[in-house]
């Protein structure tokens, strides 16, 4: 079974939203300047910012925020997000890998920008409803 | 030089409680676009059975990170040149959800130092329970510490 892929739009706005709530200021998250001079295209997103995007996607499938009983992830490539009012796009799809022991539904994850794949290994235990 | 493998095991003291904010949960659920009621008005979290609003799954982040880099990172003796690290894997264990009210205590552990091919790999474990011990989450972070060049 495979869910539908939902789609999220990613800007510099949303970084520095992020950077605030979370508390994550390393600024290669918001200076283009401090990226270029560590070898970074650009300004990238927070891993953590792609990864509470997944999980967004995870709990609305799932159908409740408490449905998630694990959630990882591996961050294989960075999400650069242009100074655009329009930014980049994250887009996130999910299959079901079959059952754990415990009877929960185990999620193989994906999520693509730019049409490369942005986590590896990344999988949910979500209970079912 | 390689990390200590010595350190592999060491936990570290539990941190004082991180109180859970409504106003906490509710920025960090707006800052990530979670716009589900039981994420901001604690009237439809209560009649969905929560206590009060409730943290989106990756909300534990914010006191695991911090915690465990002021205790782990920035220990001088470990001697990780933060400047060269970057964040690998990261994996979430849940027992039971947070909501706001929560008061929550960290014990960061050093769970796995390894090296290859020039570059370190440190996992640390979190594990987060109220301040009455009852478990709430575990939280592991892989960092990688890339080689000098």
């Amino acid at each position: 079974m495979t869910f539908e892929p939902q789609t999220f739009r990613v800007t510099r706005a949303d970084l520095v939203r992020y950077a605030g709530a979370s508390g994550d200021f390393n600024p290669i998250h918001w200076s283009e300047r401090f990226a270029n001079s560590v070898g970074l295209p650009g300004v990238i997103a927070h891993g953590m910012f792609t990864m509470a995007l997944v999980g967004r996607a995870v709990t609305a499938w799932a159908g409740a925020a408490d449905a998630v009983v694990e959630f990882s992830v591996r961050f294989s490539r960075p999400v650069p997000v242009p100074d655009t009012d329009e930014g980049t796009e994250v887009v996130v799809s999910a299959t079901v890998k079959g059952e754990t022991e415990e009877g929960h539904t185990r999620l193989a994850l994906t999520a693509t920008c730019q049409g490369e794949k942005v986590l590896s290994m990344a999988q949910a235990v979500v209970r079912k409803r | 030089m390689p990390l200590d493998q010595s350190y592999v095991g060491r936990s570290y003291p539990p941190t004082e409680p991180y109180q859970v904010g409504r106003e906490k949960i509710r920025e960090f659920a707006r800052a990530i676009g979670a716009a589900d009621p039981e994420y901001l008005d604690p009237e439809a979290a209560r009649a969905l059975g929560y206590a009060d609003v409730v943290a989106p799954p990756t909300f534990p982040i914010i006191f695991t990170m911090a915690s465990s880099h002021r205790q782990i990172v920035e220990d001088p003796e470990l001697g990780i040149d933060y400047s060269r690290v970057v964040h690998g894997d990261q994996r979430f264990a849940y027992r039971r959800p947070i909501v706001a009210g929560d008061a929550l205590v960290c014990v960061n552990t050093v769970e796995e130092i390894t090296s290859r091919g020039g570059h370190d790999f440190l996992t640390t474990r979190s594990d987060v329970s109220t301040d009455a011990g009852e478990p709430v989450v575990t939280v592991w972070a892989k960092l990688v510490q890339r080689g000098e060049e």
